[in-house]
């Protein structure tokens, strides 16, 4: 087996006295879609925190085309390639879409001042691919519908060449036609080679977009399986009862 | 608004705020120019009025940076204080022994040594509040205690004068650059307004980017130009009265020619605010420190998930909000030509309500620094005009603190209504 392009291997993090995630081992092959199942409260999206950055794991390693990475911060995480679209969007809500792609990362001018002008081009290009649609590229995020500010969330992941992207609850707040879109949207990129982490908690939608998932309760992880190889009932039974019926028989 | 001025207005893509905040300066000056006979909207209140309003205008942009990350600052007021206080005795009781009296390089040494001091209190208040999460009300409402305890302390209670010639330059009536440099400045401005319109749209049609039709670019211009050398008319026309020259006169051992005379033209207090402002707009929009004040605003965790250092940001922010102090604490001691241990009291209150009044909301992430120092502006037409009319000063702040909170209703009315909450 190639070596897979992302790795976290035996990772714990407590808060206080809770093992929020405990000894998790999960990993990504380039072009693939790893989903992430579990209650509230399994420990998905803290474990996916510490892959991009926002907590530091107390224990395990985490490993990029095989090679021992360090990350502490959302820069460290950017270095690498691993990009984040998070539950919440993450925008701020007073901004453009332009200044919320760039956040951090901003287009500036020979004389070191942000270039608007050159942002919101770039932002009209990606758009144009990603959501032909949108147009309100001057007015604060906060003014756009779900579907709008989740295009601006996507936008930013996939416009830096993400290698790795990680998608929590990335439909969760919009509607019939836009989760098509993003569906489309995770196939072609799956196309294109980059290493996915899906969260979710549509057993269904993960059964059709994943190549494998994890399922994760109290923090500790359950198995790993290849969709093909287990039935919805199967993924259910572990998430609520934390077993692996396949380990079982 | 209806149909034609509505279109007109958005057309020329103007901030229908700031034409309201300017309706609100208008309607206030007239109302005061009927009611003290015609003494309102003269050159030589309307000089005065800049010079009052500065100190408090150059604190209010940096306000505007500490309440969009949600912060406050009441502690600009004690720390004007304790640095004009602490200026004071460095420019009289200490540079002159060690340079000699009346060395030009006083005033500058004093000045640097204000802003590192405010800098650096600043700074120091910004670490306690970013770094070890203290609340900064609490931070800063200590700091009033602490800075106008130290500014009694370190005078005893006694007022420092006078201060050095050239330093007073810097604040009051003394220091204007007169007719002809006034004018240079403008023209200079306008130019530099101009291509600034030209330089914007050029770049929106090299990305291929919506402009505005070519003659609403004309009446932008032809306004902006308007208002620089319309203000400037005012500053030239206020001619310094004639006791004074003839005491200048005598004091080179002349006569003054009959029929002469001198106008102020722009004081050095009001080049300040005017400096400070630019410098503050461009850091505001144009710079990354600037972005990430506003994301920090909008979306703290959003700021912090981008890598966006949210408490080194925070030390910054206070850091320039103290360093902006320092130069608000020259202005006033300037002014004043002394350092009093109650210089700078209510300041933080002054401030904050300009902010507020120009448009800063408290929630963060929101505000303009025009709007700032328009609000400044406001609120000195509104405390000069009643004094001017004689209502008391108990009486004053009575409406004063009504105004405000009218004002912050009309905003919150003007948000909703807009959909830019």
């Amino acid at each position: 087996m190639s070596t897979p392009l992302l790795e976290m291997r035996n990772i714990s993090i407590h808060f206080g006295g809770i093992k929020a995630v405990d000894d998790v081992s999960i990993d990504v092959m380039p072009g693939e879609v790893v989903g992430l199942l579990g209650h509230n409260g399994a420990g998905k999206s803290t474990l996916i925190k510490i892959l991009s950055g926002a907590y530091k794991k107390d224990a395990g390693e985490i490993f990029v085309d095989g090679k021992k990475v360090e990350i502490n911060s959302p820069i460290d995480a950017r270095e690498h390639n691993i990009e984040t679209i998070y539950q919440t969007l993450a925008l701020s809500d007073n901004l453009d879409a332009a200044s919320n792609l760039f956040l951090g990362r901003e287009i500036t001018t020979k004389f070191g001042l942000v270039d608007d002008t050159a942002m919101e081009a770039e932002s009209r290009k990606i758009m144009a691919r990603l959501n032909p649609n949108f147009q309100r590229f001057s007015e604060p995020v906060r003014s756009l519908s779900g579907g709008q500010r989740q295009s601006v969330a996507i936008a930013r992941a996939v416009y830096f060449n993400a290698r790795i992207l990680i998608m929590d609850e990335p439909t969760a707040a919009l509607g019939v036609h836009e989760t098509a879109m993003v569906a489309d949207l995770i196939k072609e990129l799956k196309a294109q080679g980059l290493g996915i982490f899906l969260i979710s908690h549509d057993t269904r939608e993960m059964m059709d977009l994943c190549d494998r998932v994890s399922v994760m309760k109290n923090g500790q992880l359950i198995g790993t399986e290849r969709v093909e190889d287990v039935t919805e009932d199967d993924i259910l039974s572990m998430i609520i009862m934390g077993k692996n019926p396949k380990k079982a028989a | 608004m209806s149909g034609g001025l509505g279109n007109l207005i958005k057309t020329l893509q103007i901030d229908t705020r700031l034409l309201g905040m300017i309706g609100a300066f208008i309607v206030i000056s007239l109302v005061f120019h009927v009611a003290t006979g015609g003494t309102f909207l003269t050159p030589r209140n309307l000089f005065t009025l800049t010079l009052q309003t500065a100190s408090v205008a150059v604190m209010a942009t940096g306000m505007v940076f500490v309440i969009v990350t949600r912060n406050i600052d009441l502690s600009i007021g004690s720390l004007l204080g304790i640095i004009g206080m602490l200026m004071g005795v460095i420019q009289v009781q200490i540079l002159p022994d060690i340079v000699g009296f009346g060395n030009p390089s006083i005033w500058i040494i004093t000045v640097i040594i204000g802003l590192l001091l405010g800098a650096a209190i600043g700074g120091f208040q910004g670490w306690l509040i970013g770094y070890l999460t203290i609340p900064s009300f609490i931070v800063t409402l200590g700091g009033l205690l602490i800075w106008r305890g130290g500014a009694w302390w370190v005078s005893k209670g006694t007022t420092i004068s006078p201060l050095d010639p050239t330093f007073i330059k810097l604040g009051g009536a003394s220091g204007t650059i007169g007719v002809t440099a006034s004018w240079a400045l403008a023209i200079v401005g306008s130019i530099l307004t101009i291509l600034f319109l030209i330089n914007t749209r050029r770049k929106h049609i090299s990305h291929d980017f919506a402009v505005k039709p070519l003659w609403a670019e004309y009446a932008l211009g032809a306004i902006l130009v308007g208002a620089i050398c319309g203000v400037t008319a005012i500053m030239n026309a206020y001619l310094v009265p004639t006791r004074i020259l003839e005491r200048r006169f005598a004091a080179d051992g002349l006569e003054m020619p009959e029929g002469y005379t001198e106008a102020y033209g722009f004081p050095i207090s009001v080049l300040i605010v005017l400096a400070v402002a630019i410098a503050m707009s461009i850091i505001a929009k144009k710079t990354r420190f600037g972005r990430y004040v506003f994301a920090m605003g909008g979306n703290p965790d959003a700021a912090e998930l981008s890598g966006i250092n949210t408490r080194w940001l925070t030390v910054k922010v206070f850091a320039l909000m103290g360093a902006l102090t320092a130069i608000a604490a020259v202005i006033a001691s300037a002014r004043l030509g002394s350092a009093g241990s109650s210089l700078g009291e209510l300041d933080e209150l002054r401030v904050i309500a300009a902010a507020v009044i120009g448009g800063t909301a408290l929630a963060g992430g929101v505000g303009t620094i025009y709007g700032a120092i328009l609000g400044a502006l406001i609120m000195q037409a509104l405390v000069s005009g009643m004094g001017m009319v004689g209502v008391d000063s108990p009486l004053q702040n009575m409406i004063v603190g009504g105004v405000l909170i009218l004002a912050v209703w009309i905003d919150i009315v003007y948000r909703r209504k807009t959909g830019d909450a």
